[in-house]
């Protein structure tokens, strides 16, 4: 008797702990704060739609902090099965083949349809090899845009800048007149270097912007460029900019305090700025381009990062990064991330459902990022890869600061930008046998 | 009488195992695999890896911003080594003096040590708030726009200030402890053949503080070179920019933001070496000159 109830209980432990085999995958992110805690709520909703798998996301730091501590984990061995990688990490964890499995092959393997053309175009191709294949699946994806201070324009009767020619001319005289300074922006790498390339359509680097190759050259000691930050100098002479230092919130705190009526940031900022209940109305728009460099601009890059399913992990867990991957990708998911962090909705199919559910009427300055990312293609929007780029937008960031700081000149600084650069590509090549 | 000894070889080495295996694995292990990947450029995830003998160390050497930054580092060493020791002397030799409530007095002068270096650069970010620092607005007054992160040498002047604030208290235990312990009837000697407060202090009480000094003095290299490095990380907000910069800073950036292994490793490999000659220097030179009692 007491045979069978032990026989009877340990088949039904046995039955129960089968049920409850659940697949454990984790997921590291360097999403803090307010962002971190929508990245745990759509884990949470993850675990909950289904009882086969169970996420786990872990906040590692910063972009490059996560980065390092995933390189290190994979090393010994001891890698997520999900690690979410920054734009100026692209080249680095692409360029090793072998450390993650392509989210396209991930997907396929998996018997999750996949389809490139789902994605709004302008985040397809940024982390996708030379062939067109997505390695990383975009997750955080936002471009620069132009917030501006509503009440402030209507005071110094003024609208939004279409163009720098514009903002030099009409706009930011007039918000000096009017007691404001015009314009700081918060990533001078990222909005005036690498998207001015991609909003006027200038080649960035060589080998097709870095994607065929790594004997890469970078092409930043352009004219057009140089005639931008030569006018941005003439700005802040003019106290129509201001820059206050390499720091992002250095350069949004004046604008959110209602001194600087225009600021250049993240589409992914808006989530943080509205629930900030700032004293003015704002409102935003494109990235202004200069009519004398082109008159057909073009979408801007993705920035933000994506994440990439690390190599070396077992069928199973892969199966489970997959249906993660399917279960984020999905409207629903996607949607309520862009409605909570700003952050562009990835796919066609969940821009259509924010439409839908009237989120651009409620709030138009919202659908910006995205209108900005669809916008027309050109041969040199897709995005750019080039390894050390860290170190890169480190060189761009102390060479701006010392144009800004009256320390150097435009030209000497773009030729030691491109100079240092060139360096850092071809040591990368060598890292890449 | 017979010296006390070991009768055996074993136990010697078997007592000194646990400190040997500690140096081994935490030092030399590392200083080796540092060195070994100062002649490499490899992929960060370790997949492909180049053989480039001693390029990291000529890149690093032909590279004018690393020059820069290594001359900076030597200012900005000599800075808070000299200031933090001559203030927390002259706040020892004053709080020496005091005799009402010298033990409140002592632990406020102390309390600073307690505050972690990333803290210590906290607090300093707050006080050179570009809007509203009271620093910031303290130096404003004397018509100078102070700009921490923007200029090149506010900021440097922040690291440096910074820095000493919170080396200060160490340094003055150590004082204090050092001049405590210099025999009332030496001063009295002394207070009979000099008057003048400031020539004993010179001819009796420093030499005689010297073996505490020298031993600050390698503390505080050694703190300026490596322990700042929280205060120069905070003070930067992570992003250098055009910031100034230590060489331990510069290996963090390079390596673990940039994931440049073999540039890095050569980084470190050219400290190793500064350490190396600096520690040599101080006790063949300037140890000689000292007298222990």
């Amino acid at each position: 008797m007491t045979r069978l109830t032990l026989a009877t209980a340990a088949a039904a432990s046995l039955l129960s702990s089968a049920a409850f085999a659940e697949t454990e995958i984790t997921w590291w992110h360097a999403m803090g704060g307010a962002l971190g805690e929508t990245v745990n709520q759509i884990a949470t909703d993850f675990n909950a739609s289904q009882d086969e798998y169970k996420i786990t996301p872990v906040f590692k730091g910063t972009y490059e902090e996560t980065l390092t501590a995933g390189i290190a984990a994979f090393r010994a061995g001891e890698q997520p099965n999900i690690m979410q990688v920054f734009d100026a990490g692209a080249a680095t964890v692409i360029g090793a083949k072998g450390a993650t499995v392509p989210v396209q092959d991930l997907l396929e393997d998996n018997g999750i349809a996949f389809n490139i053309e789902d994605y709004i175009s302008g985040v397809r191709y940024f982390y996708a090899d030379s062939d067109g294949k997505m390695i990383g699946m975009p997750f955080n994806s936002s471009s620069p845009v132009m917030y501006y201070n509503v009440d402030a324009l209507e005071k110094a009767g003024v609208t939004p800048p279409k163009t720098w020619e514009e903002f030099q001319s009409v706009t930011a005289p007039a918000l000096k007149e009017a007691g404001y300074t015009a314009l700081s922006q918060s990533h001078l790498p990222w909005i005036f270097t690498e998207n001015f390339m991609s909003r006027h359509n200038l080649p960035f680097a060589t080998n097709n912007n870095g994607y065929d190759g790594t004997d890469t050259k970078i092409l930043v000691n352009n004219d057009a460029i140089k005639a931008h930050f030569t006018a941005v100098t003439e700005w802040q002479k003019d106290g129509y900019f201001e820059w206050f230092g390499t720091g992002w919130g250095d350069n949004q705190t004046p604008f959110e305090e209602g001194k600087v009526a225009i600021w250049l940031g993240s589409s992914g900022s808006f989530g943080g700025l509205s629930k900030k209940d700032l004293p003015f109305k704002f409102s935003a728009t494109y990235l202004p381009y200069w009519e004398a460099v082109t008159k057909e601009p073009k979408q801007t890059f993705i920035g933000g990062a994506a994440l990439f399913a690390m190599a070396g992990k077992s069928a199973e867990e892969n199966k489970a990064t997959a249906a993660f991957f399917k279960f984020l990708t999905s409207p629903e998911t996607q949607y309520y991330w862009h409605k909570e962090t700003g952050y562009v909705p990835i796919t066609e199919a969940a821009y259509e459902l924010a439409k839908k559910d009237g989120h651009y009427d409620r709030m138009p300055a919202a659908e910006i990022g995205i209108k900005q990312l669809s916008l027309p293609a050109g041969e040199n929007t897709k995005g750019y890869r080039m390894g050390f780029y860290v170190q890169i937008r480190d060189v761009m960031n102390r060479e701006y600061g010392r144009i800004l700081t009256g320390e150097t000149s435009v030209e000497d600084a773009f030729k030691k930008i491109e100079e240092e650069s060139n360096q850092l590509l071809a040591r990368f090549g060598k890292t890449q046998s | 009488m017979k010296r006390a000894g070991f009768t055996t070889t074993w136990l010697p080495i078997l007592l000194l195992l646990p400190q040997l295996s500690i140096i081994a694995i935490f030092f030399y292990w590392p200083a080796a695999h540092a060195l070994h990947s100062s002649f490499y450029l490899q992929d960060p995830f370790g997949f492909g890896s180049t053989f480039v003998g001693l390029d990291n160390y000529s890149d690093l050497l032909g590279n004018t911003e690393y020059r820069r930054i290594a001359w900076f580092t030597v200012i900005f060493t000599v800075l808070v080594t000299f200031l933090s020791l001559s203030l927390a002397l002259l706040l020892a030799v004053k709080a020496d003096k005091v005799i009402r409530g010298a033990r409140s007095y002592r632990t406020l002068l102390m309390w600073v040590y307690a505050v972690a270096p990333p803290v210590a650069g906290f607090i300093g970010l707050i006080m050179f708030n570009q809007s509203w620092g009271p620093l910031t607005r303290l130096i404003e007054s004397f018509g100078h726009e102070f700009l921490l992160g923007v200029n090149y040498n506010d900021t440097a002047f922040a690291m440096v200030l910074v820095s000493v604030w919170k080396q200060v208290p160490v340094n003055f235990i150590f004082f204090l402890s050092g001049l405590q312990s210099i025999p009332k009837s030496v001063r009295e000697a002394a207070l009979i053949d000099n008057p003048s407060a400031s020539g004993r202090f010179w001819d009796v009480i420093f030499p005689l503080l010297a073996p505490t000094g020298f031993f600050l003095l390698i503390i505080n290299i050694t703190y300026a070179l490596f322990d700042t490095f929280g205060v120069v990380d905070t003070l930067v907000k992570g992003e250098p920019g055009n910031n100034p910069m230590t060489l331990v800073y510069k290996v963090y950036v390079d390596g673990f933001r940039g994931n440049d292994l073999g540039g890095s490793s050569a980084q470190s490999v050219v400290l190793m070496v500064l350490v190396l000659a600096l520690t040599v220097f101080q006790f063949r030179l300037v140890e000689r000159r000292i007298h222990y009692t």
